[in-house]
């Protein structure tokens, strides 16, 4: 577009596009300042909602595809056959009667000078401050062989849904003594521990059903989060069901062969019964299309106001954004998008930023009743976040009353940030 | 654990082949201290060969700043059926060997 946009036509462009919302709003928010939040997940969700509450006045539009959300924490059981998708999914009604603007549409482009959001539809927003919380999409570049294709019959499983349902279809199909393979990429990648939960829910699942049935584990890394945990109660619950090979053993997988099922590492080829295959991941592809994605693939930020160290105006929240010692969980991401709300109320009122220190919390559940977590505390140290005093992992020798406790606590944890961020 | 060695079991005479090793190692550079201030001393692996039917076709030297479990991958060129020689030398007296067949036609 070569008119000039100034802030009046901005402002017409989206009381043209946005016809659902009254007119006085927009001129009440004129002064107030208008924010497009991109992406409807934990960070997404918990950031338009903090905006809000924050400030009423404020003109916050939430920008998501999907009509209801499916959650990713949890999902491994859905895998293993413990819980069903319908307690994964969380609709956006409560946050449009709070007063956001809900667009059920993809943001296709953004063009940060003219500071301009277009959906798949055509429409565009004007935003004074844009939020980026795209979380994740899959670097397929770096796992030759694997595509959205490939992922029909090699499934991710690394965005709750229709992926989460075909790999449990698969185990569910798979025959008594058959092999499933797990291939878990290098970090950063979301929510780190999440694959060894993954293999110790589905070893729970073929312990009851089909026990002769293996779970092999294909890892980028030497060393995981809660390492020492998931280990001793891989021995505690299921014996040797669960072989890892790591990287220093020449876990890495190197490419796939999806006609044949078949995984390709740096020393040997595996074709498993179902092959669970986790590629290498970046920020979500809007990001880099906004330009606030570097070489890594991720966005670097301003850990006080989470504002792009590359484009003006832009904050990037959640598993998008270059964290540092934060993990890249719903947890964290809730946290990033609440603080990253306050950083932009203040910066709409002139005053200085609040440093933020945020915590994440991660459960793992291991087998029903048993699980463990890690608990930490992250400041702003340079361009990114460190992790500093006050964390918590739980204990490698505990009773198996502490880790049932760590079990209900995490279902309380997930009723809470979802009741938190879309109740 | 047992050096991981990837050499192809076949190749065209003259087809260039890649040729993957890694060995697990400590690789403890000598530079750390202890929490009571004693030094580690340095354990390396100071040397790796590899040897086509008695040919070395590859060598490379080691040093502290390369990290743990050493991986090397390198290509050569395939010229004659027969057995390729992994060695590994370090400190203290470390040393690994491992081999590997390839068929040419």
């Amino acid at each position: 577009m070569n008119a000039p946009v100034t802030r009046r036509n901005a402002v017409l462009g989206i009381a043209v596009a946005a016809t659902s919302l009254a007119a006085p709003s927009i001129l009440r928010a004129q002064s107030a300042g208008r924010v497009v939040v991109v992406g409807g997940g934990f960070g997404g969700a918990a950031c338009a909602r903090a905006l809000k509450r924050a400030d009423a006045k404020l003109q916050v539009t939430l920008i998501e595809p999907n009509k209801t959300y499916i959650s990713c924490p949890f999902s491994n059981e859905v895998i293993a056959g413990l819980r069903e998708i319908e307690a994964q999914q969380f609709a956006y009604d409560k946050l449009a009667a709070g007063g956001i603007s809900i667009v059920t549409q993809a943001a296709t482009n953004i063009d940060t000078q003219t500071r301009r959001v277009t959906t798949g539809d055509g429409t565009t927003f004007g935003y004074d401050r844009l939020v980026l919380s795209p979380g994740i999409d899959f670097h397929f570049e770096a796992l030759p062989g694997y595509d959205d294709a490939a992922s029909e019959t090699m499934p991710h499983g690394w965005k709750a849904g229709a992926q989460t349902l075909l790999l449990r279809r698969q185990l569910e199909a798979m025959a008594d003594g058959g092999t499933i393979a797990i291939a878990i990429p290098a970090n950063p990648s979301r929510c780190p521990p999440a694959p060894y939960e993954r293999a110790s829910l589905i070893a729970h699942y073929l312990k009851s059903r089909k026990p002769r049935s293996k779970v092999l584990i294909l890892d980028a890394k030497d060393a995981f989060s809660q390492q020492r945990l998931f280990e001793k109660a891989w021995k505690e619950l299921y014996g040797d069901m669960i072989e890892r090979v790591a990287l220093s053993q020449g876990g890495r997988v190197t490419s796939v062969d999806p006609t044949m099922r078949t995984i390709v590492t740096e020393f040997g080829n595996y074709t498993p019964d179902v092959a669970n295959v986790i590629p290498p991941q970046r920020a979500g592809r809007i990001a880099a299309i906004a330009g606030a994605a570097d070489a890594t693939g991720w966005c670097p930020i301003d850990p006080v106001t989470f504002e792009s160290k590359l484009v003006p105006n832009v904050h990037v929240v959640g598993d998008a954004c270059l964290g540092g010692g934060i993990p890249k969980s719903a947890s964290a991401a809730s946290a990033q998008g609440r603080a990253c709300a306050g950083a932009i109320v203040n910066l709409f009122a002139g005053r200085a930023p609040e440093t933020p220190r945020l915590t994440g919390v991660c459960y793992n559940v291991v087998a029903p009743g048993y699980g463990f977590s890690l608990a930490g505390n992250y400041e702003p140290r340079g361009d990114i976040f460190a992790e500093v005093e006050g964390g918590a992992t739980s204990p490698v020798d505990a009773p198996r009353e502490l880790r049932a406790r760590e079990a209900d606590e995490a279902e309380r944890w997930f009723e809470t940030i979802t009741a938190d961020t879309f109740g | 654990m047992a050096a991981l060695i990837n050499v192809p079991s076949k190749a065209k005479r003259g087809e260039i082949i890649e040729i993957r090793t890694l060995t697990s190692h400590i690789m403890e550079t000598g530079f750390r201290h202890t929490a009571d201030g004693k030094l580690v001393p340095r354990d390396i692996i100071t040397s790796f060969i590899c040897r086509y039917n008695g040919a070395e076709v590859f060598r490379a030297d080691l040093f502290p700043a390369i990290a743990a479990n050493p991986y090397l991958s390198f290509f050569t060129v395939a010229k004659e059926s027969g057995k390729f020689e992994f060695e590994w030398i370090g400190d203290n007296g470390y040393s690994s060997t491992a081999s590997a067949s390839i068929t040419v036609e």
